[in-house]
């Protein structure tokens, strides 16, 4: 019976030599495949729970992982509760990295970066798991509070740059949520509060300073003026056509002033009045004297557009691209039909206008801190084009100080400092109410920030004030905050 | 094959000794390293455990150099490796469920093992030669049947996870089929020895294969019926396969027909295919096997996957991994838990432990001089062998997946009663097969002839 044993033998050799195959398959080849699966728990608990970075605004980390008992390892806690919410975003196990730097800014968090390469070969070296490195943030607390304060209970956005960087002072965005609320380890909790906060039609997950465009309304009126501006036949003190109602032609279309109100008895009227009282029909006409193509390569120069990362992805502002007849061009020309902006574009022009006709990247991290404090890299600022020339951007200045002074834009008035301005109320459709804008910058003279704040369904179509009475003072008490720093 | 002779009068327990104090030490070695992996310290009590694991190993080392001094000296080291190694990852798994070490699956499983230790070394004690167990050929057979008919009965029968193979009294339970395995190995031994001369006449040639007489069917189409019973009415598809598998291994063994092994895979297919038609728990774990991460099905499959591709090449490390995030990892699923923290490498060193036991297993049945010790040291050898393969097959998708323990690696007392009963009886074979032919052995039963046969190299 010994032959057959021993041929038994080599079956059973085979038995193992195919589970040593196997194996190897699945360990050595499919190991990869297997562990990027998005299902894989384990994965998910590895980089959950992996040493990841703080984001830190002013010294105070607004986000850092708490060491737990649990499987989880780790707890991502955000101590400010929704203040930041939208600056930082959220990190959860079940729903991963999202809604701000924790995902823009997720591979320097986690040290997977390719930056930090060298460190992670001394990690691997050391036999240390790579960790995640600090991120600190533009954001200034004491702007960040006004706005947020200044905003209140209503649906809008409001967003503040330091108009010589880009850097981005304040960004806050109504409604908000508590991103500890997703990060909690109570995953029924999670789920329910994940399905409830994407099933509300207020969309609080939603950065509207960034991800969404409004129609800027009468806040475009600045980039039609610069284009004007910029074109050289036109001045401060150019007469447009200002009637009450601006007979569009080719149509039976017209474009009337708000509430049907009239700009000037004369039917004419300066620019640097027509923008200070907000005149659609002047707007109107000169747009059409200017033609799409100038307003649309003024809008370009200011960055509408671009595709922009602050590092999160910024939503593209347009200027329509395709041909306009005249009543779309005219109705263009001061914010309305197909113009859509995102409230930082918006701030970013008046932003460049304070800052002599150039456009900065905005930007949110300052610089990436290793956790031994060490600075391994700082912003640096850049521009992104020059807008207008220095002598139009100081024109353009000087009627944005006179909307403030004397013009629809008086709520925004600080005392002892000179405000540069401009309202907005766009028209979102029959029967809603408009939006509320309000952009600008202060002081005049020596800026040190810029403001963009649209308050949703805020004003009412009846009179462009509207969209001034109720922005003006959010602005304003943002502006506030930095100057009187 | 070497000669018996050629080994000498060396009886090889100082050998064993030597192994039995290295195989504990790796196991402390791994105890060290789930502690410190899993709570970054030394555990304070390790002496003491590796005592009494040493102790547990020694006694019966004692036993063998007491009663079956010339036995194989790997088996032991090799099953007491295998088998400290299963409580370590057990007493890691508890770890991570938090469980406390009174009620840890590990001390439970440390508790049977002594208790199946102990029982190997009173099998080793109470049988002298194991041509005894021959007498009880068709008793073992009625012992299999029982046993595997214990879990049907009602009252005491269990379904546990779909598998109707449980029996449990008061607050025991108890897989029966575990020892089933070793009743049908004695009876297809005592059954074969006897039937194979029958067996083994030629009938018709058929594409050059000699195919048995027709008559000579019946004992075949038996044990087939009875596979598709344990399937059908246990649900137990990884038992089925064995016992069935088991029985052709050694109906090859005794016959040396190529045409039984033929005639069984047909029969194997035919099974197959009527209850991949019949049974749907059966085509839920076809599906499972061609794609284990198709969405809306059970998972099981894939987070086994999962823990092995997380294990990769040289693994977590002990303690540093999850494999409590695979179901069932304390038992179906060891072998992930294991791939998971000791890496690929670890899987080869243990499955390389399992060939090496199975190895020794068809070395006795080569050595042994009497046609009933060579197919029982055959049939439990091989039965480990299609055990391992069944199991670990299942989870790395060479086969699909059935429910069967890993041998000495997964948690339960019945698998380690029956796996160091097999051991203790493999042991005892070797003893006979390596004890020199002209030494007298204890308490040899009268009228041994078969003494005289010798075996001859290859």
């Amino acid at each position: 019976m010994n032959a057959p044993i021993r041929k038994l033998g080599f079956v059973i050799a085979l038995l193992f030599t195919t589970l040593l195959v196997s194996t190897t398959i699945i360990q050595g080849f499919q190991a990869q495949a297997i562990n990027a699966r998005p299902e894989n728990r384990r994965t998910l608990l590895a980089t959950y729970g992996a040493d990841r970075g703080d984001i830190v605004i002013a010294d105070t980390s607004v986000a850092f992982s708490r060491e737990t008992d649990n499987q989880y390892q780790r707890i991502r806690v955000y101590p400010e509760g929704p203040r930041y919410a939208h600056v930082t975003g959220y990190f959860s196990f079940l729903y991963g990295a999202g809604g701000g730097i924790e995902l823009a800014a997720n591979p320097l968090l986690n040290g997977s970066a390719d930056q930090l390469f060298y460190r992670r070969i001394s990690d691997v070296i050391a036999g240390q798991r790579p960790s995640g490195v600090n991120v600190e943030l533009t954001i200034d607390p004491a702007t960040q509070i006004a706005a947020e304060e200044a905003l209140g209970g209503q649906k809008g956005a409001a967003i503040a740059l330091d108009p010589s960087t880009g850097a981005i002072l304040a960004m806050v965005s109504r409604p908000t949520y508590d991103p500890n609320v997703l990060a909690s380890h109570d995953m029924a909790a999670v789920q329910d509060a994940w399905t409830e906060l994407n099933e509300d039609p207020d969309q609080p997950l939603l950065n509207r300073t960034i991800s969404q465009t409004y129609p800027p309304g009468s806040t475009f009126k600045v980039v039609t003026a610069a284009a004007a501006l910029s074109t050289g036949r036109y001045t401060l003190e150019s007469e447009l056509d200002a009637p009450d109602v601006l007979d569009l032609p080719q149509t039976d279309a017209d474009l009337p002033n708000y509430g049907g109100s009239s700009c000037d008895p004369s039917g004419v009227q300066s620019m640097i009045e027509a923008l200070a009282i907000s005149c659609n029909t002047a707007f109107g006409s000169l747009g059409l004297e200017l033609g799409a193509e100038v307003i649309r390569e003024q809008s370009a120069r200011f960055g509408i557009g671009d595709t922009l990362r602050v590092p999160m992805n910024v939503a593209r502002s347009v200027f329509p691209t395709e041909e306009l007849d005249p009543p779309s061009l005219a109705q263009s020309a001061i914010g309305q039909r197909d113009v859509r902006m995102t409230p930082l574009q918006v701030a970013m022009v008046s932003a460049a206008i304070a800052n002599r006709g150039i456009v900065m990247q905005p930007y949110l991290i300052e610089s990436v801190v290793g956790n031994d404090l060490s600075v391994l890299e700082t912003a640096a600022p850049q521009e992104l084009s020059e807008a207008v020339d220095p002598e139009v951007a100081s024109q353009l200045s000087l009627m944005m100080q006179r909307v403030v002074q004397t013009g629809s834009g008086q709520s925004a008035q600080i005392d002892g400092v000179t405000v540069a301005g401009k309202t907005g109320t766009a028209e979102v459709g029959e029967g809603r109410r408009a939006h509320a804008w309000f952009t600008g910058f202060a002081p005049a003279d020596d800026p040190q920030v810029a403001v963009a704040v649209v308050v949703e369904n805020g004003g009412d179509t009846t009179s462009e004030i509207s969209g001034g009475r109720v922005a003006g003072p959010m602005a304003r008490q943002i502006m506030e905050a930095v100057v009187r720093q | 094959m070497i000669s018996i002779a050629s080994l000498g009068p060396r009886s090889g327990r100082n050998v064993e000794l030597l192994l039995l104090v290295g195989a504990v030490g790796l196991v402390m070695l791994a105890y060290v390293n789930v502690e410190v992996g899993a709570n970054g310290s030394v555990p304070p009590n390790l002496l003491t455990q590796g005592a009494v694991l040493l102790g547990i190993a020694v006694a019966f080392h004692l036993v063998l150099r007491w009663r079956a001094a010339y036995a194989d000296p790997l088996i032991l080291p090799i099953a007491t490796l295998l088998n400290g190694l299963g409580i370590v990852m057990l007493h890691r798994i508890d770890i991570a469920r938090s469980n406390p070490f009174t009620d840890g699956l590990a001390l439970r499983q440390l508790t049977w093992s002594a208790l199946a230790v102990a029982i190997a070394a009173a099998v080793i004690i109470l049988l002298p030669d194991h041509r005894l167990l021959r007498r009880y050929t068709y008793i073992a057979g009625l012992a299999a049947v029982v046993l595997l008919l214990l879990p049907l009965l009602p009252f005491i029968g269990r379904e546990v996870l779909g598998a109707r193979i449980w029996i449990s009294i008061g607050p025991f339970s108890f897989q029966p089929g575990e020892l089933a395995k070793i009743a049908l190995a004695i009876f297809f031994a005592g059954y074969l020895v006897t039937a194979r001369d029958a067996l083994s006449v030629s009938g018709r040639k058929v594409l050059g294969l000699i195919l048995p007489r027709g008559k000579d069917l019946g004992p075949i189409l038996v044990a087939w019926v009875l596979s598709l019973g344990i399937l059908v009415f246990q649900r137990d598809l990884g038992s089925s396969l064995l016992f069935f598998g088991l029985f052709v291994a050694m109906l090859y063994v005794a016959t040396e027909r190529v045409s039984w092994i033929a005639i069984g895979l047909t029969l194997l297919a035919v099974g197959t295919y009527v209850a991949y038609g019949l049974f749907s728990h059966v085509q839920a774990r076809v599906t499972l096997w061609l794609d284990p991460f198709a969405p809306g099905q059970s998972d099981q499959v894939a987070k086994g996957l999962m823990g092995l591709a997380a294990g990769g090449l040289l693994g977590t490390g002990l303690g540093r991994g999850r494999p409590t995030e695979t179901y069932l990892a304390e038992s179906d699923f060891i072998f992930p838990s294991f791939g998971e923290e000791l890496g690929l490498i670890g899987l080869f060193a243990l499955i390389l432990l399992y060939a090496l036991l199975v190895q020794r297993g068809l070395r006795t049945a080569v050595g042994v001089r009497d046609g009933f010790g060579k197919l029982l040291a055959a049939g439990l050898s091989f039965s480990i062998a299609l055990q391992c393969f069944v199991v670990i097959g299942g989870v790395t998708r060479v086969i699909p997946l059935t429910g069967l323990t890993t041998p000495f690696l997964s948690a339960g007392g019945s698998s380690l009663l029956a796996n160091w009963t097999i051991i203790a009886l493999l042991l005892r074979i070797s003893d006979q097969a390596r004890r020199p032919v002209d030494e007298t052995p204890p308490a040899r039963p009268s009228g041994s002839t078969e003494q005289t046969e010798m075996v001859r190299p290859a």
